[in-house]
């Protein structure tokens, strides 16, 4: 293993949160996109869109 | 689903539309992501390798300055990201931009959670540098200070039903918060100079040879485009939310 | 100016009826004085190290509590409205609502510091320090906690989010008004405060009118 000085727990514990909390984000804008993205194609399969998507 | 309908719905038009118009906006931004997510995770994957690996320790810090790889660009972020945010607002105000608003909503929860960051990754540098955890100084009080200011923004979003009028009312409070926060800054450095008249904390920080600035520059382009990133996707996100609401509008209206 | 004048007055009234809170809120901090001791301990010398920060906040605090009735009560009833349409202008209605704010709150504050001084222990020359700092630095708690009841009168439960936004505001005026009483900086920092109210007193009225016409729309 590396050598990580005397303080090695702060760097692990301070790398380790800044990659929990990044992962968090990614995973929380990609899901809420998810959401948004599941909510459109439900209005879509009822019919409802946008004037300028009409079918004909 | 609705990605092709949009594109080949939204009128062609010129450079100035295609930043506006959100149909546009959708068109285009899709050809970022790939990219920015492809650079995101080489730099991090380089910027991480030089952090832990491949830099030295520094001679006044020790390896605690591998810390500063990840506050530095945290804290630089924090920053930058208010300052997308006042820039939303000017346009939501002054040029009625239709996009600054959603850019505006889009950044808020990500600086909120750089700034967090900051101030995590700045309280362990801390323990080992100064003894504690926390200490009332300068830097750490104002990034707790921009935190508050993060978090009522985010709170004043969600507590209006109609969302064009909550960008208007935000871009208020961000621009009167854009220009308290040199006030703010300046008030806790005066404030500090009152009740700590020896230094405990070195300001300076360690010393810049090409081995240290390397990881540092490296893991600061890896968070700016890491933003860069979830911003485009989190206006994408919201853009397609309002389509969602007002469709639900007419829903409920039939 | 009879237009401001009126104003002020009718906003006086209003909260000086039966059904106001203008002794509620001299009631207000009498009460932290009496409170702060019994969380802190009697110990003279630790209280009077602590008055200083404690009368601000006590300042803070009741500058925050009388907010929601700034524009609520005007908004719903739709004299806002009306008042838009005024000779005068919203930004000077606003003044108008933060000078009868600041006579409710910080006055009466001020008036009662000797009361709280005694209780805090506090020496003739730091309460003399503390009542200067009040009346140079409560006119920016008002003009910010304005802000802050502006940009929310729309919001049902606005009176909720309206101080997390002031806070961080008002970060400055409290370091000011306090390092004016402890006694190394006071000269410097009585300068700021007064600068900070008067930029605040200004500036505060254009936006929180340009908030409240923003919230009709």
């Amino acid at each position: 293993m590396i050598d990580l000085g005397q303080h090695a727990e702060f760097i692990i514990w301070g790398y380790l949160g800044v990659a929990v909390a990044v992962v968090a984000l990614v995973g929380y804008v990609l899901w809420d996109g998810r959401r948004v993205k599941a909510k459109l194609a439900a209005l879509e399969a009822q019919g409802i869109r946008r004037r300028s998507e009409s079918v004909n | 689903m609705t990605q092709e309908n949009l594109a080949s719905a939204a009128p062609k038009a010129n450079w100035f539309s295609r930043l506006a118009h959100p149909g546009q906006f959708l068109a285009w931004s899709r050809y970022l992501i790939v990219p920015l997510a492809v650079a995101v995770v080489v730099l991090f994957g380089l910027g991480l390798w030089f952090a832990i690996f491949n830099s030295p320790a520094d001679y006044q810090m020790g390896d605690t300055v591998r810390l500063m790889y990840v506050h530095v660009p945290n804290a630089w972020l924090s920053q930058l990201v208010y300052g997308v945010m006042a820039v939303a607002a000017l346009g939501t105000l002054v040029w009625r931009h239709p996009l600054a608003d959603v850019s505006a909503k889009a950044a808020a929860p990500l600086g909120a959670t750089f700034t967090a960051l900051a101030l995590y990754t700045g309280s362990l540098w801390g323990r080992p540098t100064w003894g504690t955890f926390w200490e009332w100084d300068g830097r750490m009080t104002s990034t707790l200070v921009m935190l508050l200011i993060y978090l009522g923004i985010i709170a004043l979003w969600r507590a209006f039903d109609d969302q064009l009028k909550a960008g208007r009312i935000v871009a208020v409070v961000t621009l009167v918060g854009a220009i308290n926060i040199p006030v703010i800054k300046f008030s806790v450095d005066w404030w500090q100079t009152l009740h700590q008249p020896s230094s405990v904390l070195t300001a300076d920080g360690p010393r810049m040879p090409g081995s240290i600035l390397t990881p540092l520059l490296l893991m600061m382009l890896a968070f700016t485009l890491l933003f860069a990133l979830l911003q485009v996707l989190a206006m994408r996100t919201e853009i397609l939310r309002r389509r969602a609401t007002s469709l639900e509008r007419q829903a409920a209206l039939r | 100016m009879r237009a401001f004048g009126a104003l002020v007055v009718r906003d006086l009234r209003l909260a000086t009826r039966i059904g106001g809170e203008a002794l509620t809120l001299v009631l207000f901090f009498v009460m932290i004085g009496v409170v702060v001791p019994f969380a802190i301990g009697p110990d003279s010398a630790q209280l009077g190290k602590l008055a200083p920060g404690i009368v601000w906040i006590a300042a803070f605090l009741s500058m925050l509590l009388g907010l929601d009735r700034l524009f609520r009560a005007d908004d719903e009833d739709g004299s806002l409205r009306l008042f838009r349409h005024a000779s005068i202008g919203m930004p000077m209605l606003v003044l108008a609502k933060m000078l009868a704010h600041w006579l409710l709150t910080a006055l009466p504050l001020i008036l009662a510091s000797p009361i709280l001084a005694v209780m805090l222990s506090m020496s003739m020359e730091d309460w003399l320090r503390a009542m200067m700092s009040l009346l140079l630095g409560t006119p920016a708690l008002v003009g910010f906690g304005t802000l802050g009841a502006a940009v929310t009168v729309s919001l049902k439960r606005g009176g909720l989010i309206a101080p997390v936004l002031i806070l961080p505001l008002c970060v400055p005026v409290l370091i000011f008004g306090v390092g004016a009483i402890t006694g190394l900086g006071t000269a410097q920092a009585m300068v700021f405060l007064a600068a900070l109210s008067l930029v605040t007193c200004a500036f505060s009225p254009l936006f929180a009118a340009l908030a409240l016409r923003l919230a009709e729309d």
